[in-house]
This record gives C-alpha cells, structure tokens and sequence, in this order.
C-alpha cells in the first residue's frame, strides 16, 4: 500500500515519533540534540533570515520544495557575505501526502544544505486536513556567520556602482508555469535553483570591499530587486535591454502568456552591485564558476534622489522598469 | 489587444497540433487553417492559430528572438 | 535594431519624419503595450501625437458584464472562467479575484478552449467563460461552442461581450472629439478581417488607415506609412503586416464567427451604445448564453467618480492627466479598467512611462 500522511502523524504521539525518528530525521546530523530548542556555540555577529515555500507543483524540472528551501534560505545568507551554518525547517504537511513525496523532498533539503555546510539544527512538524495546504509548506530560519567588517547590503549601494547578473533569468519562473496543468506548453528549461554559496564566496574575495551589495532575484524578478534596491539606497539605476541574459524558451513563453521576463522568479542567480574598480574583477570571477559561466554586466547605478530604474531598449529609447504589480496573471488579450 | 506569436508546425493530429515556438511546445486548435502542413508557420493566439505565417518572414522574427539568448551576451530583445 | 534606424536610414527610410503635425490613433491594447514597452512615442517627429484609443478589450466591457460575471460567480456548483486580465477590473462592489479569495470558484485559462474541458471534466458543474475580446478572439470563442454543441454540453455557456472595431473607429471620427490624422491598425485583428474594413474607413472619411504588426519593427513601418501618406495628403488602407495579414482575412475564421454570432448594438465603457458593434449569439445557440440561462440580481452599475477611463478611451485625456493617475490609481490599487488591464493605456504609461 502506498502510504501517505494522516492527521495522526501530526498529533504529537506515537505515529508522530515514528514519523519523526524514521523519516523526518534523515535532516539532522547524526550529532543532533533531541531536546526542545538546540544550543548552538556564539559568533562574533550572525545573520538571520526566514522563509517560507509554498511552491507547486512539489516536484518540478529542475527540483522540488525541499531543494528550494534549502537554496532559498542558503542564498539570503549568502547574498549578505554570511556563511550558511544552521537551519531550521518546520514542516506544514496535508494529509494524503503520500510517504514517497515527503522523503524525495527531505533528501533533497538536506543534501542541498549538506553542499553548503549548513547544518539542520530544529524543526516542527505538523499535520493539516485535506484541502488546508498545498500538499506541503515549508517555513525555514536560516542563520549565517558574518565575518566581513562591512557585510554586502543594500545601503552600500552608490552612483556609478556596476550591476552584474550571474547568469540566465526567468528559468525557474518558466519552469513552474509549464509545469502547471493547466497550460498547453511545454519546455526544456529546467528551474535554475541552486545554492549560490562558492559562487558568492567567489565573487567577493575578488572584488572584497567593491561589492557593495548581492541580491537572489526571487519573487518578483530582477525588476523587484532594481526597484527595491534603487529605493532604498536612494539612487536611480540603468539598465541596457540588450545586455540581460534570457533563453530563447523563456522571451518566448513570456511572449505566449503576456508575461515580463524580468517579472520572473529566479532560484538560482545573483544580481552583484559593484564598485566600477571591481566590477571587471567581478565578473571574470563569477564567469569562471560554474554557476555564473553567463555573468553579465548589465547596467550601472545612477544618482539620486530620481529612483526610478530604466532601461534602454533595442530601439535606443528609454523606458521605465517598474515594481512588478500583483499576481502573475498571463494575458491574453 | 491580441497577444499571439509565429511558430513553426511540428506535428498535426485531428483538429489540433504542436507549434514550436523558439523551443517552446505549444498545444494547438488549427480550427481555421485547415490546409496548414508540418514545417508551415502560423501565428498562435489563445491556443488557436489565426492564420498561416509567410516563412520567410516568420523565421527572421523567431530569429530575434533566438538572438535573444545567444551566448554569455544574450539579450532581452526590446523587454 | 537601433543600428539599422541610425547607421543605414537609407536602407530602411531613414527616422520618421513628417512635414505637418499630426495626431495618430493607435485602436489596439497590445499596441499601447509595446509602444510603451519600446518607448516608441520617443522616435516621433516634433508635432506628430500617438494617443490611445479604446482598443483594450478589457477597458471597454462596460460594468454590467462584470457585475453579471460577478452574479455567476457567487452561484453554487459554478465555475467561472476568464482571461487573465479580467480577474481585477472593479465591478459595482467586488471583483472576481476578491470572489475568488472568498471561495468561489474562478478560473483563469490560457485559451477558451480549456473552459470546454472543464466542463467536460466536471459534469456537475456550471462552467462559464467570460468571453471578451475583438475580432481576433471571437473565432476561438465560436469554435468552442461549436465544440459543446458537438459534445451535447448542458452545463458550458459564456457571458458574450464581444466588440468588434471598426464601428468605434468610426464613432470617433463622427463625434469629431479628438483629431484624428490617421489609424493604426490591429494587426492581429486584421488576420481576421483582412485589409478590407479599414480601407473602407480610410476611403470614407479620407484619412489614412495602416495595418501593422507587433514586434518594434512593425510598429515604426506602421508608422512611417501613415506619416508618409498624411505628408503626400493620401487616405487609403495599407498593409504594413503583409507576412500575416491578407486582405481578404481569413474567411474560415469569419465563417465560424458569423455561424455563432451576429452583430449587436453594444455598450463600450466611455463611449456608450454604439450601433451594431458587438457580437451577440444567434438565436440556434442561445442556450450557451449564460445571461439567459442564470436568473440573476444585479446591482445598479456604478463606476468610481474621478475615474477618467471614459475619456481616455476616447482619447480626450491622457493617462497622466486624470487626477487619479499614479495617486489613488495605481496597478497596485486600480479603480478603473485602463488601469488594471495590462494593456490599458494608463497601465503601460504607469508601468513604462511615468
């Protein structure tokens, strides 16, 4: 019999132990503290960041929501010069989950957190009547040790400052579209998700204080990040149209549904702010990795206090990028 | 006010057929272009083709939008 | 692109320019898009106005069928489904994405094509599509209640809103509101319809009338031919969209359209009732009329006061002039349709212009 998830796996007895010492440990190091909370040795200065995946479907080409977990919570870290070092993962699980679901995507959490030597430390598991959830929810904590004097961050961000994209966009946005059931395509792109930790390390040692900030375009797409960047740090930013990596299969299925692929969620990317002295360091670092084999600079930072991000167009005319507005909805008409 | 792109036929079956647009599958209603053949472009709007694509001028728009991913300089096209 | 327009002009007729001014209409929402898009008002010649009209399908269905969508969707065992961009327009008191968030069950589909399959693969419920759209989509539409009538469906209708664009095309220049030198024309509309309905425009009131395509290119080549003709004082029909648009259309599309459909006197939010501009469905299909078929209560039909759609669907006002514009409309908190349609003018003078 396949075996699925029941309400009774949630309600902290038996079936919920066995649940947890048989499937849900295969997160912890084998060293783990079964105890209430874990007691984790104290660093200079930490980062802390949380999440939470509702991705579906669970499984899509390229990964699925353990794997995107795990790099998205790695790679908020990261994009702050933070070493990964520990993770929580709570789990939100819809009865009628079947077993094999839920051990594919707890393999891939934790062999994606084991890449980047983070160590699962505490979780929670609970179970919710059909139709409350999306098959799963993940909620992470992810925290990170810090050891540059002057972390990467968006308030660093100044005039002149080069903007480097590591690589292709709008994969992982594609991915899960055509993924979806109700969608008469079908592609070969794959999401892009992956943990970005080397390639940041990377990055930053060439260009060390240059980098001034490090984004992962996620939801909202490398037009979120501009926006929010611009917007904080008080500065405008110009972008050139013609020099943002898109594959041929991501402009088209944007064209198809009415979509901006610069709207897209990327997993697997980072957009880099970086001094015009080390933007080509930068770059030739990112470009030897694998991960960031397509970098590409894209544009630079403007003066303020205008915040608006444009970009130039194939035609030589200039149009605004603004903050992606509501739900993804494709188009039509 | 009618979003559709030009692609090319890679396979009909019955009223329907895959339109292969830039690498992109797309299921598709050949309702009215009845005489359409594989290897022909039509041009794809809400999962119908609305009419039959002069090749040569189809491949060259496709072909801008290839060009759109070529290589470690790829572009965005016009977005 | 750009190296063709200024590294060999020659080749490719140089940048637009034009000996007198002029103000040009553009009747079509994926236009409005890509020219903001491309920031192709850039490229114009001192004195030359590219306004939009009411060529937004989603901008022009008046509130009524938003409220009876709105109706439909509150009925139990009823599915309604819908293009993308309908799912926010403001109706009388809700919209369907807030209905949607309330529990009922709203759909978005990709083609109307999926709206039959869901009622095939839910016999017990009510599916209904919301069918808006001009020329270009009505074939779709037709063909898919050819479909369920093929497949003996009692449980698949649409809310028909149809439009169709050259009667609005025509009561703008008869209202004579706005100048208006030139239009340039759906393309994608066109590979319906054909050359034919425009150049009859164009003979008629004398003023060119120039069929054109979507990507950059085809826009500036739309352009240059009506810029051209208003320079040697011409008024004809031009195809600059030759590789789709024939000048007979497609007549199997019209065929199919004209079996489901006839023409009707509809309503277009802000330029009222205009003649025989909207499809209705004939008497033989009546049964997939959702209006007939739901006995519903509506609300009076109210619209936000402030709100400038109207005008700037006549194209008496632009985006950036109603007072609303980027403070209390924005994509985010839209009150009227040009707002949230994507391809609204002012969603794509907010979006790409501000």
């Amino acid at each position: 019999m396949n075996e699925i998830i029941t309400l009774a796996h949630g309600s902290g007895g038996e079936t919920t132990h066995r649940l947890l010492s048989e499937e849900i440990a295969v997160l912890y190091a084998s060293e783990a503290q079964w105890d209430d909370a874990a007691v984790l040795a104290a660093h200079e200065r930490i980062a802390v960041t949380t999440d939470s995946f509702v991705v579906s479907p669970l499984e899509f080409p390229g990964g699925d929501i353990g794997k995107l977990a795990a790099t998205g919570t790695i790679n908020d870290l990261v994009v702050r010069g933070a070493r990964p070092a520990y993770m929580t993962v709570g789990l939100i699980i819809e009865e009628g989950l079947p077993l094999s679901v839920l051990r594919t995507v707890l393999r891939s959490l934790r062999s994606t957190c084991d890449e980047a030597g983070a160590a699962v430390v505490a979780g929670d598991t609970k179970v919710v009547e059909r139709g409350s959830g999306d098959g799963l929810f993940i909620n992470t904590t992810g925290i990170g040790v810090i050891s540059a004097a002057e972390p990467p961050g968006a308030g660093r961000v100044a005039p002149q400052d080069q903007v480097i994209v590591s690589g292709y966009l709008g994969d992982h946005g594609v991915a899960i579209l055509a993924a979806r059931e109700d969608l008469p395509l079908q592609t070969p792109i794959e999401s892009d998700c992956a943990p970005l930790h080397d390639l940041a390390h990377c990055m930053l040692q060439a260009g060390g204080e240059g980098v001034h900030a490090m984004r992962d375009p996620t939801r909202g797409g490398l037009a979120a990040v501009l926006n929010e960047i611009a917007e904080y740090a008080g500065v405008g930013m110009n972008v050139d149209a013609q020099a943002i990596p898109v594959r041929p299969q991501v402009m088209a299925t944007s064209e198809i549904l009415g979509l901006d692929p610069l709207h897209l969620a990327n997993e697997g990317k980072l957009v880099a702010f970086c001094s015009s002295q080390s933007a080509p360091k930068v770059l030739q670092a990112a470009r030897r990795h694998p991960l960031g084999r397509h970098s590409t600079i894209i544009g630079e930072v403007t003066p303020g206090p205008e915040t608006r991000v444009t970009v130039r167009t194939s035609l030589g005319t200039t149009r605004v990028l603004s903050m992606p507005a509501g739900e993804l909805l494709p188009r039509i008409c | 006010m009618c979003l559709a792109v030009p692609g090319r036929v890679v396979s009909l079956e019955g009223a329907s057929g895959v339109v292969d647009v830039a690498g992109v599958a797309v299921q598709v209603r050949m309702d009215f272009v009845p005489d359409v053949t594989e290897g022909q472009y039509v041009l794809v709007h809400a999962g119908f083709a609305v009419t039959s694509v002069d090749e040569q001028e189809a491949s060259d728009t496709l072909r801008l939008l290839q060009e759109a991913g070529r290589g470690g300089q790829g572009t965005a096209g016009g977005t | 692109m750009d190296k063709v327009l200024r590294e060999e002009p020659e080749a490719h007729g140089g940048p637009l320019g034009c000996r007198r001014a002029a103000n040009l209409m553009e009747v079509c929402g994926t236009h409005s898009h890509a020219i903001a898009q491309y920031g192709i008002k850039q490229l114009l010649p001192q004195g030359v106005r590219l306004i939009s009209g009411p060529g937004c399908p989603v901008c022009v269905t008046p509130v009524e069928i938003i409220d009876l969508a709105l109706a439909i969707a509150r009925l139990p065992q009823t599915t309604v489904t819908t293009f993308g961009d309908m799912v926010r327009v403001p109706g009388t008191d809700s919209t369907l994405s807030r209905e949607k968030a309330l529990g009922r069950d709203v759909r978005i589909v990709y083609s109307p094509m999926a709206a039959v399959e869901t009622a095939v693969e839910e016999p017990d419920r009510q599916v209904v599509f919301i069918a808006v759209g001009f020329e270009t989509t009505a074939p779709m539409v037709a063909a898919c209640i050819l479909e369920a009538e093929r497949l003996g469906l009692s449980n698949f209708s649409i809310i028909a809103a149809h439009k169709i664009i050259p009667p609005a095309m025509r009561a703008l220049l008869q209202s004579g509101e706005v100048r208006i030198d030139g239009f340039l024309c759906p393309g994608h509309v066109a590979t319906v319809i054909g050359l034919t309905p425009f150049a009859r425009i164009a003979s008629e009131f004398g003023l060119p009338c120039v069929v054109s395509g979507f990507e950059p290119e085809d826009i500036i080549a739309g352009l240059r031919g009506l810029l051209r003709q208003i320079d040697d004082a011409e008024g004809r029909g031009e195809n600059a969209y030759q590789r789709c648009v024939k000048d007979k259309g497609n007549p199997r599309a019209l065929a199919t359209t004209d079996q489901v459909f006839e023409a009707t006197d509809a309503n277009w939010r802000g330029l009222g009732q205009i003649p025989l501009s909207g499809l209705r469905l004939r008497w033989a299909y009546s049964r997939f009329d959702a209006e007939r078929r739901f006995d519903v209560e509506l609300p009076t039909p109210r619209e936000h006061p402030g709100c400038s759609c109207g005008s700037v669907l006549r194209g008496l006002v632009q985006p950036a002039e109603c007072p609303l514009f980027g403070a209390a409309c924005t994509p985010t908190t839209p009150v009227g349709p040009c707002m949230v349609s994507s391809e609204g003018a002012c969603a794509a003078a907010y979006r790409y212009e501000q």
